[in-house]
């Protein structure tokens, strides 16, 4: 069954029509906000439990449970926030920017209906600082907003006053964590802190705050009119609704596109990207969820349902939903040795296991790629990720870690072929 | 982690930004800027106001950008914060310049998903006009670096030039991207495949295809 264009949500997803107010409230936005809020809070948690909504950012934690750890009021009269995480800096991902600039009161309306639900008294959303242009029209849209009396004091009629504040990063991918990114809200470097106490007790400025994926809070108010059982309509069941998919590398037409939760691999492909360039017998593998989840050869994902629980069956994850396609021409060992060397250069440099241990995989991982190692190497690089995975603050060292362990994985035969043949070349120069 | 250097104090450098001070214009953005954050939270506008501080410095010399030790002290004395503090964030954070830096920014994205699209050539392009990894050009024009995920992976390859970027790269149009820089004028921005859109695929998009010429209201088919 296939997504009709009502059932997106996304609806200006390529940028064809304005992003203006004027414009987005004429495909819908805004549009009687005051009646959404007036339901209370706890109905508008429960619809977003009830929607089957799983966070967008990668973990896939259920956004209405995740509303609902908020405290309902404040007993020592410290505010809430509602921390909006628009740092996309997974590689792969791609789908906030799209977001940002071309539906951006989808979120600033998401924006108010979130944070009046969790009680926060604004919300910060944290946009990555080489989004430069997408800023500039979020700034845009927000002041907009503001004009039209949808955000301050009684946004939208409501009686709810409600800020929101856009605040630019400046280049780093750890700042995706969020722990990381109160951190740099603050205006510090972006280490991430120890859990507990989690944000939802002790977050930004040390109130209870929560924060959520752009994707998350941008579809809370299409969930809101359209009634949960529309959107738990789609996907199987655990993974309900839409998804923004991101396609990369070698197909023949890359692309962003709103699809349907757990829509096979196959069908995704030839539906909106043209097929895999050279066919499907030249696939070589799949990072179905952004780089820090494990690759999956062709044979298992070629009809592999799209979702949370499908792709976990297979060793990997969903992620941000951020596909990178690689066809047989793929060096594949250097596609994850450049990967090792992102997270090197993004480690934050704070617990040893994964300032060090970062350098250290990249390093081998550039030694293997061109056969210059010992096969014994190979198991003892997997020995090092596994010291290096759990042993840190946030997930960056895990997500450094999966993708070498899916390499060796599944392509250890090609890797010892590299070493063999460089052996070779070495005994004949001798 | 990333290496990054700060450009060492000396003489020469205080007597050339020691007096820096926002423009009438810029002082009214900080302030705007500190009122987004909770009264004695002023310390959360830092990164505003370096990337501000960062633009100023720019202008006034015609290129990206780039933080002194000076202007960082600038900023520490606005915000009641130690300079240490400045200098921490100046350093972590990759998009502030700490170095002297040339007039166009040249950063190509050679993470993963434009590397299978063709990172490599554009690299070779733009090291084919003569720039290199880390350095600027001897006329000052172009400074070189290989960055991380820019988010553009759907129309990769991509390199981000100041404040705009170029997608959907090939080694003939960033040429052409480069030249029309180097005589002074504006190149298209976006995307740079012909009849593309933004992140549609390529030939047109296969939803949503109502949007293309209005401003479709679907909500009377729900």
């Amino acid at each position: 069954m296939a997504l009709a264009d009502k059932d997106r949500i996304f609806t200006n997803l390529y940028g064809y029509q304005p992003w203006n107010l004027a414009a987005a409230q004429a495909r819908g936005d805004w549009d009687n906000t005051k009646d959404l809020i007036a339901r209370g809070r706890d109905a508008i948690i429960q619809e977003m439990k009830d929607s089957g909504l799983r966070g967008r950012g990668g973990a896939g934690f259920p956004t209405g449970m995740k509303w609902s750890f908020m405290p309902k009021e404040s007993k020592d009269g410290r505010p809430s926030f509602l921390v909006i995480n628009a740092d996309e800096s997974e590689p792969g991902s791609c789908k906030d920017r799209e977001i940002i600039r071309h539906d951006p009161h989808k979120l600033i309306e998401g924006a108010l209906v979130a944070g009046f639900a969790m009680g926060a008294r604004a919300a910060y959303i944290y946009i990555r600082g080489e989004y430069i242009r997408e800023a500039e029209t979020l700034f845009a849209a927000v002041a907009e907003a503001y004009d039209a009396g949808l955000l301050g004091k009684n946004a939208a009629g409501s009686g709810y006053d409600f800020d929101v504040f856009v605040h630019r990063g400046a280049g780093a991918y750890i700042c995706g964590e969020e722990t990381a990114m109160i951190e740099s809200l603050e205006g510090k470097k972006g280490q991430p802190r120890l859990k507990p106490p989690f944000p939802a007790g002790a977050g930004l400025y040390g109130c209870p705050t929560t924060v959520n994926n752009v994707e998350s809070i941008a579809v809370a108010p299409t969930i809101l009119r359209r009634g949960a059982a529309w959107f738990s309509s789609f996907g199987r069941e655990n993974n309900k609704g839409t998804k923004l998919f991101q396609i990369s590398g070698h197909v023949d037409k890359p692309c962003v596109v709103e699809e349907e939760m757990s829509i096979p691999f196959r069908e995704l492909i030839e539906k909106h990207c043209g097929g895999i360039r050279g066919g499907w017998d030249n696939l070589l593998a799949v990072i179905p969820g952004g780089s820090s989840v494990p690759l999956v050869p062709a044979a298992e994902i070629m009809d592999a349902p799209m979702d949370f629980d499908g792709l976990r069956a297979l060793g990997s994850g969903l992620g941000t939903a951020a596909i990178i396609v690689m066809d047989k021409s793929t060096d594949i060992v250097r596609a994850i040795s450049r990967l090792s060397y992102f997270y090197k250069h993004e480690s934050c440099g704070q617990c040893t296991p994964c300032r060090e241990g970062t350098g250290w995989m990249w390093r081998v991982m550039e030694r293997l790629r061109t056969g210059d190692a010992d096969v014994e190497e190979i198991d003892m690089l997997f020995n090092v990720t596994k010291q290096v995975e759990g042993h840190t603050i946030c997930a960056l060292g895990d997500a450094a870690a999966w993708p070498i362990q899916g390499l060796i994985r599944h392509f250890r035969p090609e890797i010892e072929r590299r070493i063999a043949a460089r052996a070779d070349v070495r005994e004949a120069a001798e | 982690m990333a290496d990054r250097h700060p450009e060492p104090d000396s003489p020469a450098l205080r007597a050339r930004w020691g007096s820096f001070a926002w423009t009438p214009e810029n002082a009214t953005k900080a302030k705007e800027i500190i009122a987004r954050y909770p009264a004695g939270r002023q310390r959360s506008a830092v990164m505003p106001l370096l990337d501000l501080a960062q633009r100023q410095v720019g202008a006034e010399e015609n290129t990206q950008g780039w933080l002194p030790l000076p202007v960082m002290e600038y900023v520490a004395a606005q915000l009641d914060m130690p300079i240490i503090r400045v200098l921490e964030v100046a350093t972590f954070y990759t998009m502030y310049n700490i170095a002297p830096i040339g007039r166009f920014h040249v950063q190509v994205c050679g993470t993963t998903p434009c590397m299978l699209r063709g990172s490599d050539d554009i690299l070779a392009s733009c090291k084919a006009k003569g720039m290199k990894k880390g350095h600027t050009t001897a006329d000052g024009l172009f400074t070189l670096t290989e960055v991380e995920c820019m988010g553009n992976c759907s129309s990769a390859p991509m390199v981000q030039i100041n404040d705009d970027n170029y997608e959907d790269l090939t080694a003939e149009r960033i040429e052409h991207i480069l030249d029309e820089l180097a005589a002074g004028r504006q190149p298209k921005t976006g995307t740079q495949e012909p009849g593309r859109h933004t992140v549609e695929p390529v030939g047109g998009p296969t939803s949503l295809t109502a949007m293309v010429s209005e401003n479709h209201d679907y909500r009377g088919e729900w």
